[in-house]
């Protein structure tokens, strides 16, 4: 839950889905009818993190606790009428998007390029593994500061914005979006 | 009466196969019944409860295939807890010790056990066909049972089942002389297959028209088998992703042109979009469609892959085809005759991309629509209304707007009007779910005009006990009545306590129904079985009869209480 720190001024930053300047908040329109919705219906502000209750809350049981678990936006038991089915397909597949990422991989002096699934891959470690056994060379000692030290070989990649990175800076996770190609360089070489 | 001996009568009826038709004839007098008995093939049993596997025995001893359903609809989003009920064992029992000759077994929200699955496929010597929706409680190893056993098993078919796997290896319980498989569909199973298995079955059945495969078969699979069966008529797609430059991509389109036969798609349970123009050359002939498994397709290329599908009659889409990709099925699939638009999230929070606008162009682009399931953000009265107007065949309408008590989106009123028109225009309404916000006004339209009414489901509506009396009186035909989170009570509940024998089932969750009411109606109807439950087993404890009673399930049966019925059950 947010705090309420007023020198961190939350609220700037805070998400909402009204208009900015709108005061009024998530909270759930009452129907005209006035009928409110009934027991098993919460009403919520909460920020909490509903998906892994979701995903654990898929047997009977839990489901069907009343006032337990405070989704993030009004849930109902039973509602939306799909199939459990249906929505652990989904579950699984949300953790799994992106299916295959194929890139081109050039080594300077190499006659030609080979082709990588990104996704097969766990890690950077795991990665350059591959690498250096396909093409043949040794890659040097990673260090955030100076990059690979220790070897003639370098390997880089094309981001989104087509500039040319050194591969290993940033999260995994975020390397494999956003690369576009990779290229060893060799030596002294410059781009 | 009857002119003629009993033989040709007997054929003359196995003209006749609809299970109402053939139940209307053993009506009309004690010899027709006799003779229709006797000669009865195919039996379906909408609710296990309602009759036992000695009594249908006793009446059809030469049923070959029989259909059964366990629990009640509403199961099927989490309102019934997982031991309720719905055992298949019982009746494969006493199928078995009556030396029924039993072909084939369709069974759909039942509890299906691997000792079940192996008394199957151990006592029916002819048995052919094994069709198993929405169940649970087994594992690959009764699979192994029906594989190894079956002498001529044709159809083995698994849809949607909670299945444990046990990886992989029932595949090969199939003997080498097994060749009559026409239909095989373990889509829904989970682990790894033995690819090697799965090519040589393929290659030794023929006769195989319908394969559907599970997310474990890689595309260089799948393109082997084509080669092995481009007879396939029915194909659900496992895992289609690979690099389109590829040897292996470029035989699979080859492959797929040959399989000219192709008319019904679905899986792609693990898809990159990029391979999918591999399917374009068999689109033209395709006239179903299912896509609504297949995740992370953008709107684009899914309307660029429809747009080749001219001749759809029945297509199942997830919501991110967006509204404009609506139009583009309702200005290239003018044979549509069912349509299923499903959420891509659905947990509901707000990010489903079709609209009211979605629908009206469909009911503009495709007249010949019977069927429609469509999750949507929100709708009006004005587009129901355009709806209502342009497609006036609806068989089944059912529509869910995510957030279960939205007012018309344009004029904040409810959605009475709107709905009214649908069943006003559709006079042949069987089946109809309703959503967003709806006083009893829609409940008054729906006794009023939807005379052919079979099953209607409805959450979060009505004001008062007026809305459930408008259906209980006006829906002459109504059998399935399932509701929740409705104000309907004691009232409604029993003011026609008859009407529930001339239905198979009534169900009412968190309304306002009471214990005290629901006793009454189960004294008066002991011909009905009125169960009630809570998770919190508080209701056999309860001697309280204001308590508002959390589940109810009633329905007709001829065998009294079940006996398997859980604790937290209580039968009144």
């Amino acid at each position: 839950m947010a705090a309420q720190g007023e020198d961190l001024n939350l609220e700037a930053t805070e998400l909402r889905l009204g208009l900015p300047g709108t005061v009024e908040s998530e909270k759930q329109q009452m129907p005209p009818s006035g009928r409110s919705m009934k027991r098993n219906l919460i009403d919520v502000n909460d920020e909490r993190e509903s998906n892994k209750e979701e995903s654990d809350g898929l047997s009977a049981q839990n489901c069907d606790k009343q006032d337990v678990h405070r989704p993030s936006k009004a849930q109902v038991v039973g509602w939306p009428p799909v199939r459990s089915y249906r929505k652990n397909c989904f579950q699984k597949k949300v953790e799994s998007e992106s299916t295959g990422a194929f890139i081109k991989v050039s080594m300077d002096g190499a006659p030609y390029l080979r082709k990588i699934d990104l996704k097969l891959y766990k890690g950077y470690s795991d990665l350059l593994k591959d690498l250096q056994d396909m093409f043949k060379f040794k890659v040097g000692e990673y260090c955030e500061r100076e990059g690979y030290n220790g070897s003639e070989f370098v390997p880089t990649y094309e981001d989104k914005d087509g500039d040319w990175m050194l591969v290993g800076d940033v999260p995994w996770n975020m390397f494999i979006t956003s690369c576009k190609r990779l290229r060893i360089m060799k030596g002294s070489s410059e781009v | 009466m009857n002119y003629f001996p009993d033989e040709v009568m007997e054929h003359v009826f196995d003209f006749v196969t609809s299970n109402r038709d053939r139940n209307a004839i053993s009506l009309v007098c004690k010899l027709w019944y006799r003779i229709e008995r006797l000669s009865r093939q195919r039996v379906f049993i909408g609710n296990c409860y309602a009759i036992s596997p000695e009594r249908l025995i006793a009446r059809f001893p030469g049923v070959k295939s029989i259909t059964l359903k366990g629990k009640p609809h509403f199961a099927d989003f989490n309102l019934v807890p997982h031991d309720w009920g719905g055992h298949v064992y019982p009746w494969i029992e006493v199928l078995a010790r009556s030396r029924v000759n039993l072909e084939e077994l369709r069974l759909k929200r039942m509890v299906v056990t691997d000792e079940g699955l192996e008394l199957i496929s151990r006592s029916f010597v002819n048995f052919k066909s094994l069709v198993l929706v929405t169940c649970e409680g087994f594992t690959t190893d009764g699979l192994a049972a029906i594989a190894a056993n079956c002498r001529s098993l044709k159809e083995l078919d698994l849809q949607e089942n909670e299945v444990e796997d046990h990886r992989g290896q029932w595949l090969n319980c199939f003997p080498e002389s097994c060749t009559s498989l026409v239909s095989l569909n373990f889509a829904c199973l989970k682990g790894d297959i033995n690819l090697a298995t799965l090519e040589r079955l393929v290659a030794r059945s023929p006769n195989l028209k319908s394969l559907r495969l599970s997310r474990a078969v890689p595309l260089e699979t799948l393109q082997k088998i084509l080669v092995r069966a481009p007879q396939l008529v029915d194909l659900g797609v496992g895992s289609f992703v690979h690099d389109p430059d590829s040897e292996t991509y470029s035989k699979l389109l080859t492959t797929i042109e040959k399989c000219k036969s192709m008319r019904s798609l679905c899986g792609f349970l693990e898809v990159a979009a990029y391979c999918l123009p591999a399917i374009y050359p068999i689109c033209s002939s395709l006239t179903s469609l299912n896509l609504s498994y297949a995740p992370g397709i953008p709107g684009s290329e899914l309307t660029k892959l429809i747009r080749h599908c001219r001749k759809l009659q029945c297509l199942w889409i997830l919501d991110c085809i967006g509204d404009k990709g609506l139009g583009v099925v309702a200005s290239s699939c003018k044979e549509l005759q069912e349509l299923r638009v499903f959420p891509s999230d659905p947990y509901g929070v707000g990010n489903a991309s079709v609209t009211e606008e979605g629908l009206v162009a469909i009911s503009r682009g495709c007249p010949k629509l019977t069927s429609l399931l469509y999750f949507c953000q929100q709708m009006t009265n004005a587009a129901l209304k355009i709806v209502a107007q342009n497609c006036r065949n609806f068989i089944q309408f059912r529509l869910c707007i995510l957030d279960p008590t939205k007012p018309d989106s344009s004029t904040n009123e409810p959605l009475d009007e709107g709905f009214g028109a649908i069943v006003q225009s559709c006079k042949g309404i069987r089946r109809l779910s309703l959503s967003g916000l709806l006083t009893d006004q829609v409940f008054y339209y729906i006794g009023m005009y939807a005379e052919q009414l079979e099953m209607l489901s409805i959450a979060f509506a009505a004001d008062s006990d007026k809305g459930m009396l408008y259906v209980l009186n006006g829906c002459k035909k109504i059998r399935k009545l399932e509701i929740m989170e409705c104000p309907f009570g004691n009232i409604a509940l029993l003011s026609d306590v008859g009407k529930y024998e001339t239905m198979r089932s009534l169900w009412m969750s968190s309304c306002e129904v009471t214990l005290g009411g629901c006793k009454t109606l189960a004294k008066k109807m002991p011909r009905l079985n009125v169960e009630i439950f809570s998770e919190n087993n508080e209701m056999e404890n309860c001697i309280d009869d204001e308590q508002k009673v959390q589940k109810l399930y009633l329905y007709r049966t001829l065998v009294g209480p079940r006996k398997d019925a859980p604790d937290y059950v209580w039968t009144l």
